[in-house]
């Protein structure tokens, strides 16, 4: 019989709130934000990242955020900032709308590649994380922007599997891992997961949580595959915390071994 | 051995590649690029593709200028299926199954320009009006009313009424009730653009109608807009002057189009590589009846218009493409799919159009799509996507959430 997360007894601890679901999800793409609801449940997860930017507080038929369950942790993310400055402007904005006081730092700079800028990222990290706020910066994986985030006060880091919005899956593998190694925050793989064995494949590698929104939302039935995805980060947390057997490498073990002469 | 129309797409395509200086194309600004572009027969290249060029164009995640002309050539038409779905699969990707709707306020039709296509032409017979800040209001709000928060201001070119000052004034009025106000006005020095920008503008419109040089001076004999390097340095001078997204196009249908849809995915991506921090956009917009007698050069039909819409797709996946209501309801509807982002919805080109239709003026060209907002919402609900009403939020100081 399968676990399910109730009985988890491994709880991801992120700004005070201990986390069931190591998968996060997010509001964009969708053909309807009436999906999100459906997306929320199947997938299990308790922590939804929104665009400030596309929500429209004063808009007589509603926004996005009334689909967003009320257990659920909101994550405002800064998409569109292209400086530390927009990205400190709209974490504060964000917390006067009611929206709490988690951030999720995007400072992208780059309209062709939607890839980060460490330099600007950690400034914003450091301003708002003095402000009170659970600082989680998306990163590109790169170990010194890695320390310098730590040292600015993050509460995790978020590195890219792949550029975002492109399901390409863990193509910086070796560079996460090496976060994972060296970071003592939890490492939460954000953008370019584009299967669910590959969110099961970060968390087998021992990342914290995996970030998915594209590969859910983009998907022929998205509410069937936030399910998937929800399974898969759980099957590899448990991987992770079971311990994967050791891997032999190159060829079978020699039947005339070269140290025989040892024991001879 | 290869044969000879091999050997010339080759030989041609290669004289276009030597020549690609969108990367490098530096102290002149795009025009250095059309001005080596114009030793080369862009459109004899284009018809000298053929389809193996076709089939490693579409192989490709990335494409060259030369795959991106063989998607516009005759040689691709075999192949517009595969290019469909490809084209659908990368915009879901990169934007989601959404799109983002936006509608034209007019706020004045006075202009000094002799463009021969068009209804505002200074020889045209037609009532002029510019709305003054009470009927600037009123516009917005009625526009307000029907739920959309990006709007796009529009102007002829008189600078001595429409002034940069009377549209940052405009902008003033309108800030509170859009928190995107982007503009289609006149092609702006870098200062007035950046004093656009202070007011809360964060989005400029701009087409060259015309990248041909040669054929310029006859589609606009006379006011400033006959200016063809002014025009032409427009959009960069908005990316510097800090304009948040910029977006450009021609007149589809004034050259042939191969070229214009060339030059226009050119321009596009020599900006992105130019000015990596602005979203750039292109708009495909097709000459449409006006109050005159301009006849196109080119006839433009729906296969080559979806042709160059999936072709500029595939060319720059990041780039937001918008369809506006020259096109048919039916049309458009059918395009949502296929790599569009932005729609224009509930739409007049007349100053005084949303909020006095019984004082409005003559509208610039006739719409095709005179759906309300609300209907074009439910119809981009129906092809699975949703329309979007919102996607910034202003960072003065003093915008409310």
């Amino acid at each position: 019989m399968e676990h399910t997360t109730t009985h988890n007894n491994d709880p991801l601890v992120l700004g005070g709130r201990a986390l069931e679901s190591r998968l996060f999800i997010g509001t964009g793409k969708y053909g309807s934000d009436s999906l999100i609801p459906r997306v929320a449940e199947a997938s299990g997860a308790q922590v939804i990242t929104v665009a400030l930017r596309r929500v429209d507080m004063q808009a007589a038929a509603g926004n996005v955020m009334q689909h967003i369950p009320q257990h659920m942790q909101l994550l405002p993310n800064t998409s569109g900032a292209r400086t530390a400055e927009e990205a400190v402007r709209i974490a504060r904005l964000a917390r006067a709308a009611g929206c709490g006081d988690w951030i999720k730092i995007e400072v992208i700079s780059d309209s062709r590649y939607l890839l980060p800028d460490g330099y600007e990222t950690a400034k914003a990290t450091e301003i708002l994380a003095r402000d009170g706020f659970v600082v989680l910066p998306y990163m590109n994986p790169d170990l010194y922007v890695a320390r310098d985030l730590v040292s600015a006060g993050a509460a995790a880091v978020m590195p890219l599997g792949a550029p975002i919005g492109t399901n390409r899956g863990l193509r910086t593998q070796e560079m996460i891992g090496i976060l994972i190694e060296e970071i003592e925050l939890p490492v939460i793989v954000d953008a370019g997961i584009g299967r669910p064995s590959q969110a099961c494949e970060a968390m087998e590698m021992g990342a914290a949580a995996c970030l998915v929104n594209t590969a859910i939302a983009s998907a022929g039935d998205p509410v069937l595959m936030a399910s998937a995805f929800g399974a898969a980060v759980r099957a590899g947390r448990r991987a992770w915390l079971a311990g994967t057997g050791a891997v032999l490498e190159g060829q079978a073990q020699a039947s005339s071994p070269l140290l025989g002469f040892l024991d001879s | 051995m290869m044969c000879s129309h091999e050997k010339m797409t080759g030989s041609v395509m290669s004289e276009i590649s030597a020549d690609m200086s969108v990367r490098t194309a530096q102290a002149g600004g795009f025009y250095e690029v059309v001005r080596q572009l114009q030793d080369v027969d862009v459109q004899a290249a284009c018809m000298a593709a053929d389809g193996y060029r076709v089939r490693q164009a579409l192989a490709k995640d990335t494409l060259s200028p030369e795959d991106f002309l063989a998607l516009l050539s005759p040689a691709a038409r075999p192949y517009m299926e595969s290019m469909a779905h490809k084209a659908r699969d990368v915009t879901v990707r990169q934007f989601g199954r959404t799109i983002q709707l936006f509608t034209p306020l007019y706020l004045s039709n006075w202009c000094t320009n002799r463009c021969v296509y068009c209804s505002f032409n200074a020889c045209s017979g037609i009532d002029r009006m510019q709305l003054d800040a009470a009927g600037v209001l009123r516009e917005g709000q009625a526009i307000a009313a029907t739920g959309l928060r990006h709007l796009l201001l529009l102007t002829g070119e008189a600078p001595a009424k429409a002034s940069v000052d009377y549209i940052r004034d405009c902008v003033r009025v309108l800030r509170p009730l859009f928190p995107s106000l982007s503009i289609e006005v006149y092609a702006l020095t870098e200062p007035e653009y950046r004093t656009l920008a202070v007011a809360g503008v964060d989005g400029m419109t701009l087409f060259q109608e015309t990248y041909n040089e040669a054929l310029y001076p006859s589609l606009h004999p006379a006011g400033p807009k006959s200016n063809y390097h002014f025009r032409l340095g427009a959009p960069e001078r908005a990316c510097r002057a800090g304009m948040r997204n910029v977006n450009i196009g021609a007149l589809l249908g004034l050259d042939q189009w191969q070229r214009d849809a060339f030059m226009t995915g050119m321009h596009a991506l020599w900006l992105q590589h130019r000015y990596p921090g602005v979203d750039i956009a292109v708009s495909l917009p097709r000459m449409r009846p006006y109050a005159g007698s301009f006849q196109p050069v080119c006839d433009v039909d729906d296969r080559a218009l979806v042709q160059i819409l999936l072709a500029m797709r595939l060319f720059l996946p990041r780039c937001g493409i918008t369809i506006s209501t020259r096109e048919r309801p039916a049309f458009r509807d059918n395009l949502i799919p296929l790599g569009v982002t932005r729609m224009s919805a509930g739409v007049s080109t007349a100053v005084g159009g949303h909020a006095e239709s019984e004082h409005s003026s003559v509208g610039q060209f006739e719409i095709s799509d005179p759906r309300s907002v609300d209907e074009v919402v439910e119809a981009v609900s129906r092809a699975g996507y949703q329309a979007v009403f919102k996607d910034w939020h202003p960072l003065e100081d003093s915008c409310a959430v």
